[in-house]
């Protein structure tokens, strides 16, 4: 943000985010009730879930990954652009993300929360969720730590963490600015939060030290959970699944699909809040490339995918690439690609990356394709397993699925939208930080 | 104020310490106070800014802060409890799975590296908690003003009856807008 026009001031810059945790409009009252209803079609689902068991979904023998795992993949794969954003383009000191990154860490909080419930709902009987936790049965067994499935326990329960830690750090010293402009209740619940903040060289001494090793912590982490979750199905013998490519191809459509939920989320919440001096189209720019470069690598992935499936003359892993592109679910593989990997290459042209409107279809057809992808992934490997023709079967979601996929977007978007209007949803402190600071000459150049 | 017991009111109530108070509405200003209070012996006091600036840092010429060996030594202890985890629980009911050896250390790798990551960030945090405790404890109450966490800079000097009038001119000399006793 160098080129940001000269008139903001640290005072406007605190003011016009305080102003977002004003008395909320109808229109937020809207958007949350309709995340409400949502989340309650999903519990509601979930309730005749375990009330007449999983029967309800859609699931048929050979297809019992489905529409759940796919959910938790999509909503961990959302997380991921939140992080590169607040921990790797921090490191890397790129200015631009001070304007956007504590709501793609909000975001990124709230998807691996959303995430996180999938496996549950999967297994059927959430009252025995502790059995995830390594302790030894009643037979004295541990956990077998060469599953996959518990290294992405483990990865999950790390990132939800770290993520959480590295936002709360994040919100400190703007909880206390807002704390000080705030009165009545707010001034309570901010004073609690800010756990103290005065701004002292002693505390921003130690608080910059530590941020920087939390984001020197969290870039790997962000790069190890996706592959961790890649590996889920990597390291089965599933045609489709059994790729070495599978870690870094789910680590870019990761975060391909989180900058594109960035994006889903800044547009309408710039215009609500009427934040537009301070996330700029330039913002907007700079998360449409991200998209562009990441989107790329996803379309090089699936030109990779079968063009090895070719090339390696392998007969079974042939036929499993066939059936998905001309297969029963030709549609799925079809949206996918039209959505992942045409569809933004539209964003080379400057006149669409600027185009906010644009942008928000885009980002929105992205993230269709991004689910599509985990789809394909996941529900058409199983169900065309060529070297089991008899147990081939037609998966369909049935309305289970889908109200508990309803359900997960009604619980995102929730505490996603009671985030934004009880927090700073954009970093006071840190864009301050970018703007040249106040001088006796009245000269704000740079230092 | 809720009344604490003894040493929990040592740490976050701790006695007022008289001193002088200058408010700044420029960072150049600033960095100036700073430079005449080191020059003038005063080694002890302390500078609010609503940001970290490389200025004022500069100008304190502070220590790095010792949260770095907090996260170091946790991110050491992470990895060593993931290897003791899968290791024993391993060993303990030894069950070969997929003919592989009971204990195989690529798989552990994984755990061993989140359990780096997650022991690392948890104690750089308890670390920026102690330190920022134990500062704020050394300094004891010292007069603050609202608009620090907003837009302007201040610099407390602690000082007794006798110094006050020196550091009160030294703050106004190097440009406060607002200097104030306590």
């Amino acid at each position: 943000m160098a080129d940001a026009p000269t008139r903001l001031t640290y005072d406007y810059v605190t003011r016009t985010i305080a102003r977002t945790l004003g008395n909320p409009t109808r229109g937020y009252f809207i958007l949350l009730g309709a995340a409400v209803a949502l989340l309650s079609v999903g519990i509601v689902t979930l309730l005749y879930l375990i009330r007449y068991g999983l029967g309800l979904a859609g699931y048929s023998h050979p297809v019992y990954w489905a529409v759940f795992i796919t959910c938790f993949v999509f909503w961990v794969g959302i997380a991921h652009s939140g992080t590169l954003i607040s921990a790797i383009l921090f490191l890397f000191r790129s200015g631009w993300r001070t304007a956007v990154y504590r709501t793609a860490e909000a975001m990124t909080v709230f998807a691996v929360m959303t995430a996180g419930l999938f496996p549950l709902i999967h297994i059927g009987r959430q009252w025995y969720f502790y059995w995830l936790v390594p302790y030894p049965n009643e037979r004295g067994l541990w956990p077998n730590f060469k599953s996959p499935l518990i290294w992405d326990e483990f990865a999950i329960g790390t990132y939800f963490t770290v993520s959480t830690v590295f936002l709360i750090m994040g919100l400190i010293p703007d909880i206390a600015a807002v704390r000080d402009l705030a009165t009545g209740w707010r001034k309570k619940l901010y004073t609690l939060c800010s756990v103290g903040w005065r701004g002292t060289n002693e505390e921003w001494r130690h608080y910059t030290r530590g941020y920087l090793y939390l984001a020197a912590l969290a870039t790997p982490l962000v790069l190890s959970v996706h592959s961790v979750v890649s590996w889920d199905f990597a390291m089965a013998i599933v045609p489709g699944w059994h790729a070495t490519i599978f870690a870094p191809y789910f680590v870019a459509g990761a975060i391909y699909s989180g900058c594109a939920m960035v994006i889903t989320l800044l547009v309408p919440i710039r215009k609500l809040f009427q934040l537009e001096e301070l996330i700029t189209v330039k913002h907007f720019e700079n998360l449409s490339k991200l998209c562009l470069l990441t989107g790329s690598i996803v379309g090089y992935a699936y030109v990779c995918e079968y063009f090895i499936a070719w090339f390696s003359g392998n007969p079974t892993e042939r036929a499993a690439f066939w059936y998905r592109a001309f297969g029963p679910y030709w549609w799925a593989t079809w949206t996918m690609l039209i959505c992942n990997a045409f569809l933004p290459l539209l964003l080379w042209f400057k006149k669409i990356r600027t185009n906010l409107t644009a942008l928000f279809v885009i980002s929105i057809f992205v993230n269709i394709g991004m689910w599509f992808e985990r789809y394909v992934i996941i529900v058409v490997s199983l169900a065309g397993e060529p070297y089991t023709p008899w147990a081939n079967a037609v998966y369909n979601p049935t309305w289970a699925d889908w109200g508990i996929m309803a359900g997960s977007f009604g619980w995102f978007f929730m505490w996603f939208l009671l985030f934004v209007k009880n927090f700073p949803a954009v970093s006071i402190a840190e864009v301050k930080e970018v703007l040249p600071p106040p001088r006796r000459s009245g000269a704000r150049a740079h230092a | 104020m809720i009344p604490l017991p003894k040493p929990l009111r040592d740490l976050f109530q701790a006695a007022p310490t008289p001193g002088v108070l200058g408010v700044f509405g420029h960072l150049d200003a600033t960095v100036d106070a700073i430079n005449k209070l080191r020059a003038a012996g005063h080694t002890d006091f302390t500078v609010y800014s609503p940001i970290p600036r490389h200025e004022i840092e500069d100008a304190l010429s502070q220590e790095v802060s010792p949260v770095r060996m907090f996260t170091l030594v946790g991110g050491i202890a992470g990895c060593a409890f993931g290897a003791w985890l899968t290791l024993y629980m391993s060993y303990d009911w030894p069950l070969v799975v997929g003919g592989k050896p009971v204990g195989s250390i690529p798989p552990y790798v994984v755990i061993m590296f989140e359990m780096t990551i997650l022991f690392g960030a948890l104690s750089t945090i308890l670390g920026i908690v102690f330190n920022a405790i134990f500062a704020a404890r050394r300094l004891g109450t010292i007069q603050w003003d609202p608009r620090f966490t907003n837009d302007k800079f201040g610099v407390f000097v602690p000082a007794g009856a006798d110094k006050a009038a020196g550091a009160e001119g030294l703050l106004k000399g190097s440009g406060a807008e607002e200097v104030r006793r306590g």
